[in-house]
């Protein structure tokens, strides 16, 4: 796709997402659109640090993500491979805990905001925060940043020995993806009027980021938009007519076969098509 | 009075050892020998204390006999799920194998607990005979009956396993092929084969450790992603793929948060992690792996 056909495409469909408040006057919509643009925050970041091999990785806090990420990342960086993933998990775990100890009664539900709750100026807030995934997203894939991530994708000791400093990518990667998570955590506790970090802090929305990266097509700019669309569409659907979170089975069977089969994702499969 | 709480607290820890130790060695035994990182094998663990529950329940069969039961079953599921699941990925190098293990036992983790759900509800279960909560002195400290029983049959499991390792034509072939699987192959040995029945195995060490947490504690859908995760714990603190020392990491990892649990009230679970990562950064090899 040529460069001015891909930025008036997306043009178009930024305004469109910005009219549709004066369209229709419909929460539940706005309410989709909403959790949709949260998941496309929370699933670009993911997709960054997916690049390198890291998986759940992903703290979602909505506070001080970037100095968690520091002090994580430092040490669990000089890590490679399974301890890697290992040792985020188990960090997340740490955290998790920590908070629930330390903050056992943090749900606030101040009475005063919910008076003059009003969805529009959220939904506002998570299409900016959105954007502003994609476009950092996009930008790092271009810069000289997103090389040194593909190569350490590739092959790490090879980058590391062509002048790579893979730590430093690494980290700065890390950074850049905790901290549009915690935008998004951010944007998510203004939508819910509510701060519930036990919530927040479950493994549940990394695994929501990761599904969706994975199902839309890992390591693209246009996967996770597509993922997160066809995740909360689904989840919608579903729940009409199975028993509450079945949609996770649902995206959990998807995502197996994904993985076996579909390296690609959704988007692999679109341009398997179109090719044939 | 100090030294009772201390020695109570440290056998209260030695049987919530046994079962971190039980459940990292299946763990640990699919990891290092084919590579497969099977982050739903605390689903596995679920799945065999529901069976022994139900047994009990509907048909009153005592869940020391139902090990052997639960045992077949979970290693029959294993099988299955090996060959629908990981075995297209038996081909791969080492760390696309690891990272795609990871991401299909995720999907698991995604399903099975679901299934669970849907079949019988999210409620807590505890698997509860007629002796359950029975207990003896020694000197002052009181040792159940049940959790006693469930330290010895980790032990006897270690110790078959351990046999089954050493001792049978199977089980070497399973070394074999963990050292070298290309060069197994050349040698006639089945590969496909053998890591089916160590998927399998590592199944059915998780189905009784799932009926001991259901005896010791609760089990419900959402305990498999816990156990999992103190199994990778038990796991990198032993050495990857260092089967014997698993269960020893576990008993360690279970004594250090119950003596941590006397100072540091419900923060001792993190001080079990702190210490995970500690050895992680500085004895990456694990405290009985080789360097």
């Amino acid at each position: 796709m040529s460069h001015a056909k891909r930025f008036s495409i997306s043009g178009i469909v930024v305004l469109f997402l910005i009219l549709i408040p004066l369209i229709t006057q419909r929460t539940d919509l706005i309410t989709w659109f909403t959790y949709t643009l949260l998941y496309i925050t929370l699933s670009q970041s993911w997709n960054l640090i997916w690049g390198v091999p890291l998986p759940l990785a992903l703290l979602a806090g909505a506070l001080g993500a970037v100095i968690f990420a520091l002090i994580i990342g430092f040490p669990a960086f000089r890590l490679k491979g399974v301890y890697f993933i290992i040792s985020t998990l188990v960090l997340a775990e740490i955290l998790q805990i920590l908070f629930y100890t330390v903050l056992p009664r943090a749900n606030v539900l101040p009475s005063k905001l919910l008076n003059a709750y009003s969805l529009t100026p959220r939904y506002y807030l998570s299409l900016v925060i959105a954007v502003l995934a994609v476009v950092v997203v996009d930008w790092i894939r271009r810069s000289r940043l997103g090389l040194g991530l593909m190569s350490i994708r590739e092959d790490e000791d090879a980058a590391e020995a062509s002048g790579v400093n893979t730590l430093k990518y690494k980290l700065t990667a890390f950074l850049i993806s905790t901290s549009l998570a915690g935008l998004g955590g951010g944007v998510y506790a203004y939508y819910a009027a509510a701060v519930r970090p036990g919530y927040l802090f479950s493994a549940l929305w990394t695994f929501d980021a990761v599904i969706i990266v994975f199902v839309g097509g890992v390591g693209t700019i246009t996967g996770p938009i597509i993922g997160a669309i066809f995740f909360v569409l689904l989840k919608q659907l579903l729940s009409l007519y199975l028993p509450g979170g079945s949609h996770v089975m649902v995206f959990g069977i998807l995502f197996i076969i994904v993985v076996l089969y579909l390296p690609g994702g959704l988007i692999g499969l679109i341009s398997k098509f179109r090719k044939a | 009075m100090v030294v009772e709480l201390v020695a109570q607290t440290v056998v209260n820890g030695i049987n919530v050892g046994a079962l971190y130790g039980l459940t990292a060695v299946g763990l640990s035994l699919t990891f290092g020998v084919m590579k497969i990182l099977n982050v739903g094998h605390g689903e596995f663990l679920m799945l065999g204390g529901f069976i022994a529950f139900w047994l009990l329940r509907l048909w009153g069969v005592d869940p020391f006999l139902s090990l052997p039961l639960v045992a077949a079953a979970l290693f029959l599921i294993g099988a299955f799920a090996y060959r629908l699941l990981f075995a297209t990925l038996s081909g791969y190098d080492e760390h696309v194998k690891v990272k795609n293990s990871l991401l299909v036992g995720f999907g698991l983790f995604l399903v099975i607990p679901h299934i669970a759900r849907i079949l019988w509800t999210g409620d807590e279960r505890a698997i509860t005979p007629f002796y359950s909560g029975e207990s003896f002195p020694i000197f002052s400290v009181r040792v159940g009956y049940v959790p006693l029983a469930g330290l010895v049959v980790a032990i006897v499991v270690i110790l078959l396993l351990h046999l089954f390792l050493t001792r049978t034509y199977l089980g070497k072939a399973v070394r074999g092929t963990s050292e070298n699987w290309k060069a197994a192959k050349l040698m006639g040995i089945n590969v496909n084969k053998t890591y089916m029945i160590t998927f399998a195995i590592g199944t059915a060490t998780a189905g009784i450790g799932g009926i001991l947490v259901g005896l010791t504690q609760v089990i419900s859908p959402d305990v498999g992603m816990g156990w999992t995760l103190k199994a990778l714990i038990v796991v990198v603190l032993a050495g990857i793929g260092s089967v014997g020392g698993a269960f020893f990491a576990g008993l360690i990892l279970g004594v250090i948060e119950a003596v941590g649990a006397i100072f540091m009230g419900p923060y001792a679970v993190a001080l079990g992690l702190l210490i995970f990562l500690l050895i992680l950064m500085f004895r990456p090899q694990g405290l009985f792996g080789k360097a």
